[in-house]
This record gives C-alpha cells, structure tokens and sequence, in this order.
C-alpha cells in the first residue's frame, strides 16, 4: 500500500535500492521530529535560535503598502542565516541524520540556496556534504557557488538536459541510491518520496507558526491573504501551514509564468515553470504529483528567470490543496518579476531573490482590502548578475542604468 | 507468450536477458539489433522505452535513451516496433512509471492492454517499488504480462520475502548498489544477494554491470538463474560500428559462460573481488 499520499498525489514511487532508506527516513521523522525523541525538536529550535536567528521579524513594508492601498507585510526570511528560508530545512535534515548515524549528506540545489543552507548546516554540524547543481544553475548563481566550497563541501556540475533543477535532482538520486547506507539525501524542497514532503513541510512550517503569531500581535488579526512563490513549494507549504484551518485566510501560490504559459511542442520546452497552473498529473522524483510533460509522459524542461523557481514539478501536498481549492495557483512572468526586484530594491531598502520577487510582483495583480502577509523568502545578492543582464536585455522599466560600471 | 513464455525461457538452462534501447539510433536498426541478439543466444530481450528521467540508470544507458528520444520515439511508435518484431523469444519492456501512467491518461491499464497486443510478455518498471505497484499488477494480470521486481543489496529480508511473493516472470536481482553501467568485476553483493533469495518458483536473473562470459560465469555459478546485461550491448550500439556483429558475439560470449557455469556439476567456487 501506498503511504505519504495527499489524495491523489505523494507516495514513493523510488528505485528498490533506496526503500529501505525511504522506510527508515520515515521512521526517524515519526520517532524525532513528531514525537521529539531524545529531544530533537528541542534541539533543532535552540539551534535555528542560536545559528539561525529565528524569530525573523514580519515588517510592515511602508512603500508597498501605500502604493497598494492596503497593508502590505513582509516575513523576512531572507534575515535568517544564509539569506533564504531553505535553512529552517536543511537544518533540520542534517541534523536528523546525525539522529541517524549518517555520515554523509548530499544535496541538489537550484539557486544554491538549499545547496549553501546544506553546506553551512554540514559545516556546523561537522558532517560530510557534496552538492549537485546544474550547469546552467552554476553559471547563473556563482556567488553561492563559492559560498558552498567555502563552507567546504563538493560541488558537482551537472550538465544533462538544460542543466536546472530537475537534473540536479537526478543526479543526486543516482549518488545516494549508490551510497545510501551511509548517505542521507537533504531533498531542498517538499517534492520527493514521503517522508520527504510531509517532513521538510514540517521543517518550514516554523514561517508560519511565527507569522501567524506576528500577525495577531502586530495587527490584532489575521491577515487576509498570505503570498509565497512556489518552485517546489518548501517556501508556500511553510508559509501556509498554519494558516490552513483559517479559512478566511486566501493562500496564493505565485509560480513563475516564465516568458509564456505555453509549450512548445516542437523543443518540448516550457517558457515558464508553472506546474501548479498548466500541469499534468504524472509521477516523478518519488511522487505523484503535478508536472509540466508532454503529451506521452516525457518530462518538459522548464524555464525561469529565478533558478529556485525553475522546476518541472511540484510539492504532491501542494497540488492536493490546489484540486481542493484552498490554495489558489497563480503566475507572474519574467519581466514583472524583475520589476518587482527593483520596486522593493528602490522603495524598500531590500534587495529580494528573484524567487520573492514573483510573490512581491503579484501584488501589481492582486485585489487585495486588508492586511496581507508576502513571504520574502530569500534576498537577492546571489541574483545581481542576472538582474543587471536581464534587466537590461528586456529593458525593464524599473531599473537602473549599469551601463557605466558594467562596460 | 506473456509470463509463461518468460518462465519457460528460463527452463532451458542459464537465461541470457540483453538490453538495448528502443529507437537507438532509430527503429529499424533496434528490430536488426534485436535479432543479432538472438543470433547470439538471447533467451529474453529487454527493450528498453526511453523516459526523460531515467533516474535508475548510468551514463551508457541515458546517452542512449537520449539518442533514442531526440530520433522521435515514443511509447506508440514503440509498440509499434514490438509489433514488427520478428523473433521468437519473449521481450520484456524496461521503462519508467510516469510513461505508463500518462499513456493511459492516469490509468495504467491501457498501455498494458497494447503492449500484450503489441507481443510484449513482461514489464520492469524500476522506480515502482510493490508498494505502489497495485495498479499496474492487476492490470498485468488481467494481460497475462509478467512483472518484474527488482531485489537490492540494501533490501532487508521482510521485503525481500514481499518481492518474491508479487514478482513474476523473474526476480531481477541488481548486482551492486547504484546505477546501471558495465563493470569487469562481480561484487560479493551479488552472491549475498542470491545466498539471501529464498527458494521461490520464480527465476533469478543478475543484472546491473554484467559485461563478459567471465562474470556471467561466476554468476551463474553463485545460483542465478540467468543474466541481465545492458550497458555493454548500448555501448556497442554507441559506437555505430559493426554493431550487429559485435552485438551478436558479445552476447555469445557471454551466454557461453553463463552455460559453462551450469554444466560444470561441480564447479571450483568462482573467484570473487
Ligand atoms: C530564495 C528562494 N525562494 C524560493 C525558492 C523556491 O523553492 P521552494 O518553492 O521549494 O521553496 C528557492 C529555491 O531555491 C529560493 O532559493
């Protein structure tokens, strides 16, 4: 029997060799991190404290707000420890297989920042780490390249496909099914064979605990709407996690519409990432899930401009709340995003990833009354390269001119 | 044909199960190469349906489900092929769950329906562990296609036991851990693996690595029942040269090993690294 489903979706769909660790993975999350076993739950909160710098603040953001006509909150996740939302999870993980007696830690990472969160949380944990990223992912997110290899961990090119995500994915699940008796895999998101999306769910949740608890303190209510982009959906799981219950609460799930919500179908290539809005049901990386594929089942590469967004797939718990109509999927393209980039960059004094600048840019679209609380899920120092580039190339109103300095 | 045909397959001594690619480098020189395969003693033929992830196989593998997706296969024109086949042995379809699923827009019983059409007698779908495997189970036995489970070196004996109960055709037991790809060596995890198979009715067939008369001899003489070997034969069908001929020698090489081990009554145990 299928375990770990979400309706339809989840369960594990893993080569034989890696059931065992997938079974004992199960046991470990049930035993430490839902039951606190010897204390892990404790632990893992005093060390998001002390390393991490949890609680990060939920801020009114005074420029947005009046521009929109309504308040506009930012849960600043990109102020814990290594810029981005990914290290309330990898944290977790890492620490967990210790609980586990792992010696080895190997990770994919797409904007690298759950391959940089891995590697400092190795670093500090003093375990072994190695990191698989596409070609593409390396070339456009060198700063956290060298932040991965100054924490000291192995960094792997992976040049299959178009060189993102999805390959980094494969190619970390042929390391650990040939050394998964000592390796445990650090999956970066809420994608993969259970226990992986109920567990990192668990891991990032964290966001919306204190968001909730923020917001009643700071507003004297719930907010209205709560906004987080979504690429495999770690971000918007524990964004919405305990915000599900309260159903006045709107969810919006912002996914990158890329250039076009198209295929085309004779490359076989998505302009955009959007799997939530214009997937298929189908299976991959473990579960069952929604996917962007073309007719026969072949798996479409993706394409965003944020390398964190730009995944085929998406988290099964994620899809499951969208069919039932809690979470609403969303898009906004390149060019808004990168808009947004610079908007909050300018009026804020925050330079976002391009990952947050989707869930930033939808508030250009939506229709919003009341408080609404934008999961800023990571800073953009690691975008900058790309931002000038493209910002520049698709003459974005917003921005800058680098021209002088970049000559 | 259809499980029972695998089974029989079997019955004749050691098995020799060759993979190749469907499409690589397109149809027509797959249905050549499958009969050269045979020519060479193919007891069994794994003709693999290529799927963008495949997450269970190396780098020999993958450049030739590359290959075969970029000249235009797809799971019709695969049936297709099989169709066209003209050999007597049974074929086993290698593939990935998403291409099944998605076949039959959600259902899996569609595309077993037109593989047994097609003459294919069994599946081996390895990123579908018996856990999940319900569906597709039910659907082959409604077809009479055998379904092949894999059996791990990590695979702990209360699995081991659930596989065997739900396997059909063969057992395929992978030889190390990781991915597909040639290897010169047998791994003392193979002999583990057979020592740990309880004496089910079902053949055993090691695979993952196996590439020369040397290791199926060894093999066969640990107790499989047959050989698996892939990586080998999309080698040679990589390098474009000669390859019938070097497909059909290659693999009676490697059966002629196999069938050393089982007529030798009393075999000095094989050398293992
Ligand atoms: C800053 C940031 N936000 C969001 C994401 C999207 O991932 P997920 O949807 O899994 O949270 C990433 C992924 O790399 C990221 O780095």
């Amino acid at each position: 029997m299928s375990v770990g489903t979400f309706g339809d979706y989840g369960g594990q769909y893993v080569p034989e060799a890696l059931m065992p660790a997938v079974e004992e993975l199960a046991d470990a999350y049930e035993r430490y991190v839902l039951e606190n076993e010897d204390g892990f739950v404790d632990e893992l909160r005093r060390h998001l404290r002390d390393f991490g710098g949890r609680p990060t603040p939920l801020q009114r953001a005074a420029a947005l707000s009046e521009r929109y006509g309504h308040d506009v909150y930012l849960k600043r996740e990109d102020l814990l420890h290594g810029g981005a939302h990914k290290l309330n999870n990898a944290l977790g993980q890492v620490l967990l297989a210790q609980y586990m007696g792992k010696e080895r830690i190997v990770a994919e990472t797409g904007a690298g920042q759950h391959g940089t969160a891995t590697a400092m949380a190795c670093a500090y944990l003093d375990v072994d780490c190695e990191i698989y990223m596409g070609r593409t992912d390396i070339n456009r997110q060198r700063p956290n390249v060298f932040r991965m290899r100054t924490h000291d961990a192995a960094v792997n090119a992976v040049d299959a496909g178009s060189g993102t995500l999805k390959e980094a994915i494969n190619a970390t699940l042929r390391d650990w099914a040939t050394n998964v008796e000592d390796t445990h895999y650090v999956i970066g998101s809420v994608v993969g064979p259970h226990p992986f999306p109920s567990m990192v769910r668990d891991f990032q949740a964290v966001i919306s605990e204190e968001a909730r608890e923020q917001a009643i303190e700071q507003i004297g209510d719930l907010p209205e709407a709560v906004v987080a982009c979504a690429g495999g959906g770690s971000n918007t799981m524990g964004s919405f996690a305990n915000f599900l219950e309260d159903e006045s609460v709107a969810l919006y799930a912002v996914e990158a519409g890329g250039d076009a919500i198209t295929v085309e179908e004779e490359t076989g290539v998505a302009p955009h990432s959007a799997s939530l809005s214009a997937g298929e049901d189908g299976v991959l990386h473990g579960a069952r899930t929604k996917l962007l594929q073309t007719e026969e089942g072949q798996v479409v590469e993706s394409h965003s401009v944020s390398a964190g967004l730009d995944y085929a797939g998406v988290g099964p718990e994620l899809a499951h709340l969208v069919d039932q109509g809690r979470v609403e999927p969303v898009h906004v393209d390149d060019d808004a995003a990168l808009t947004a980039f610079h908007r909050l960059s300018q009026d804020e004094g925050i330079i976002p990833a391009l990952e947050s600048s989707h869930a930033i840019a939808y508030l250009e679209d939506a229709d919003f009354d009341g408080p609404v609380v934008v999961t800023l899920s990571g800073r953009g120092d690691k975008d900058l390269d790309t931002v000038i580039e493209e910002s520049e190339r698709r003459d974005v109103a917003a921005a800058p001119s680098m021209g002088v300095f970049t000559e | 044909m259809g499980e029972r045909a695998i089974r029989a397959a079997f019955e004749g001594g050691p098995a020799l199960v060759p993979y190749v690619v469907a499409g690589d480098p397109d149809p027509e020189a797959t249905e050549a190469y499958v009969e050269a395969l045979v020519r060479g003693g193919a007891d069994v033929v794994e003709l693999g349906l290529p799927f963008s992830e495949p997450i269970a196989d190396g780098p020999t593998i993958e450049s030739g489900i590359r290959r075969a997706l970029d000249a235009g296969m797809t799971p019709s024109r695969y049936l297709d092929l099989v169709a066209d086949l003209d050999v007597d042995v049974p074929i086993v379809t290698m593939t990935y769950y998403n291409l099944l699923f998605r076949y039959g827009d959600g259902d899996v019983e569609p595309f077993v329906a037109d593989a047994a059409a097609a003459g294919v007698d069994g599946l081996i779908v390895p990123d579908l562990p018996v856990e999940e495997s319900g569906p597709l189970r039910e659907a082959c036995e409604q077809h009479d296609l055998a379904l092949v489970f894999i059996v791990a070196p990590t695979t702990t004996e209360d699995r081991i036991e659930r596989i065997v109960e739900q396997a059909s055709g063969f057992v395929y037991v992978q030889a190390r851990l990781g991915t597909t790809g040639a290897r010169a060596d047998v791994s003392e995890q193979t002999y583990e693996s057979l020592d740990r198979l309880p004496d089910a009715d079902v053949p055993t067939a090691v695979g993952f690595g196996v590439s020369s008369g040397e290791q199926a001899r060894a093999i066969v003489a640990g107790g499989a029942d047959g050989v698996v070997a892939g990586s080998v034969f999309v080698d040679i069908v990589a390098s474009g040269e000669n390859v019938a001929d070097r497909l059909e020698r290659t693999a009676a090489d490697i059966k002629a090993g196999a069938t050393e081990a089982s007529s030798a009554s009393s075999v000095s145990e094989p050398e293992r690294t």
